[in-house]
């Protein structure tokens, strides 16, 4: 395993992480002597089959799921102190918005956990509504909405208490391919404009590829990384590098890469 | 013969006319169906005073409306201390007392699992309990007063809502759950901001079951010993004294609070509740 950018600073750091789950069949290793360094303003995908360990590993460093072995930091803190000093933001496959909560409401929710100011709140929540172009949906609920826009909701509902980590679980796994791209381009967008460090968990090598800085390949039973790939698309990418000769020879690399995990085993 | 026939015929009329109602355009507006509900209300009085009438029924076994309207309207201050007695101190008090109790247990269920195992069957053993052979023991704990039939309607209101508001803290999926521990939410804020908005449908399921069951408890309970005044000790004195008349008038109010309790707690539940499938309509 490589790991060559080294100039920038650390921002979550594993090393022999090992994540077992003790199940009725017995013990599972969902993650095996897993290294890996991500840093500042870094857009890290996570690839692989089910069960290779990509959304465990995401759960770790939000403190959902708790490592059995091996370290794993976040800021240089524990993933369970980083997470109360409000170090990431989350988004789920499912928008998760609560449906008694308008969609603003939603938003000022996790402000109102983390005890903003109510006129803080309202700035922020106007803020990020615009960042995610939903201004004119702040008093509409979650199901007058499509699924897009719930998700587009469910990300700026991540961004509004200013998290530098953004964490996302296949935030646009349940859309259709035509809303995937036009969220991915403004993903890419957001990520520039704010400088965010970012984590994507994903099932799809173009979707991978298009958005990253670094790819993980992993592979499941147990789950572990067999490559780490670093990018050398430049950071502003209009769509249609995805017809670029380097975006068709990393997708080939992640491919082989995702077809060796199998072969072995 | 008169009677019977202008009775049916009144029916038929009447059922024409709904059917026909409830078809039109007006049959959708709020007007149209409150003249649907109230059209067959009238006919169902029309019916009763036909058939009593046309059969000669003795008024021991079933008096017309027509003899339980005008004693509803000469006793109104005998009916209303009567409702004042049973429905507002009775059945509100206890209403509203086991409730909070339950309310309070649930809470603490929820908190403790430890709870959970001994607190549930506890409740289910005293809901299990007969009320015929309760309120008898209760009347002799708390006096023949209100505060005894309160104290049935406790016991009585208590189960229902603790299992629906169990089952409804219980009810939130996982995606929720984490949302919240990614945040860092205390137990009292998940509380408040998440389990607690999404238990309402169940708890208004519970309120409403207890709605309907406060009422009975208040009034059977008063059949074991209770002040001259109540709906329950006016219906069995009355009985005894051959005074249907005054049952069904009785009866009539006892209907009537309990329809109008009910459709209060309905109308606070579709107002609460906007967001749930069942509501959004």
């Amino acid at each position: 395993m490589k790991d060559t950018l080294t100039t920038a600073q650390p921002v979550i750091e594993a090393k022999g992480l090992q994540l077992v789950f003790q199940t009725r069949d017995g013990p599972v290793h969902a993650l095996k002597d897993v290294n890996l360094t991500i840093n500042r303003g870094d857009f890290v995908s996570f690839i692989g089959p089910s069960g290779c360990g990509k959304t465990t590993f995401l759960r770790a460093i939000a403190a959902l799921e708790h490592p059995t072995g091996g370290s794993l930091t976040v800021n240089g803190l524990t993933p369970d102190e980083a997470r109360r000093k409000r170090a990431y933001g989350y988004v789920f496959q499912a928008a998760g918005l609560y449906p008694w909560r308008t969609i603003a409401g939603n938003i000022k929710l996790p402000l109102e956990i983390m005890g903003f100011a109510k006129d803080e709140q309202e700035a922020r929540v106007a803020r990020v509504l615009d960042l995610v172009e939903l201004s004119g949906f702040a008093n509409k609920f979650p199901w007058q909405l499509s699924g897009g826009m719930q998700q587009r909701a469910s990300i700026a509902r991540a961004l509004a208490f200013d998290a530098e980590i953004l964490l996302m679980d296949e935030p646009f796994g349940a859309l259709d391919e035509i809303v995937r791209d036009r969220l991915n381009e403004e993903l890419l967008k957001l990520w520039a404009r704010t400088g965010k460090t970012i984590g994507f968990v994903t099932h799809s090598i173009p979707e991978a590829v298009y958005l990253s800085t670094r790819i993980v390949v992993m592979s499941p039973r147990p789950g572990r990384i067999t490559d780490v790939i670093d990018s050398p698309l430049p950071r502003e990418r209009p769509l249609d590098i995805r017809d670029s000769k380097d975006f068709i020879e990393i997708a080939h690399r992640v491919r082989e890469g995702l077809r060796a995990g199998h072969a072995d085993e | 013969m008169i009677w019977l026939v202008g009775a049916v015929v009144f029916w038929g009329l009447a059922w024409a006319l709904n059917v026909w109602l409830a078809g039109s355009r007006m049959g959708q507006r709020r007007a149209g169906r409150i003249a649907v509900a109230t059209l067959f209300g009238v006919t169902i009085l029309v019916l009763w005073e036909g058939l009593v009438r046309g059969f000669a029924v003795p008024p021991v076994i079933l008096p017309g409306p027509s003899v339980i309207g005008p004693t509803i309207a000469t006793s109104l201050p005998v009916l209303w201390a009567d409702f004042v007695q049973t429905v507002v101190k009775g059945a509100l008090t206890g209403f509203a007392i086991g409730t909070a109790a339950a309310f309070v247990t649930a809470i603490a269920i929820d908190r403790s699992p430890f709870l959970q195992r001994g607190l549930l069957p506890i409740g289910n053993f005293v809901s299990a309990l007969p009320i015929v052979g309760l309120a008898p023991i209760l009347v002799m704990w708390f006096g023949f007063d209100w505060q005894s039939k309160a104290a049935v309607v406790v016991v009585m209101v208590f189960f229902p809502l603790l299992v629906n508001m169990v089952a409804g803290l219980q009810a939130t999926d996982r995606l929720s759950r984490d949302l919240m521990a990614t945040w860092s939410a205390s137990y009292w804020q998940g509380l408040f901001k998440l389990r607690l908005p999404a238990a309402m449908p169940f708890i208004f399921n519970g309120l409403k079951i207890a709605a309907t069951l406060a009422l009975i408890g208040a009034i059977v309970a008063e059949f074991f010993g209770s002040p001259i005044v109540g709906m329950g000790f006016r219906i069995s004195t009355e009985v005894g004294r051959l005074g249907l008349d005054m049952v069904w008038a009785t009866i009539a109010v006892a209907a009537l609070s309990g329809s109008a309790f009910y459709g209060l707690i309905a109308w606070i539940e579709s107002r609460v509740t906007f967001w749930h499938p069942s509501q959004r309509g």
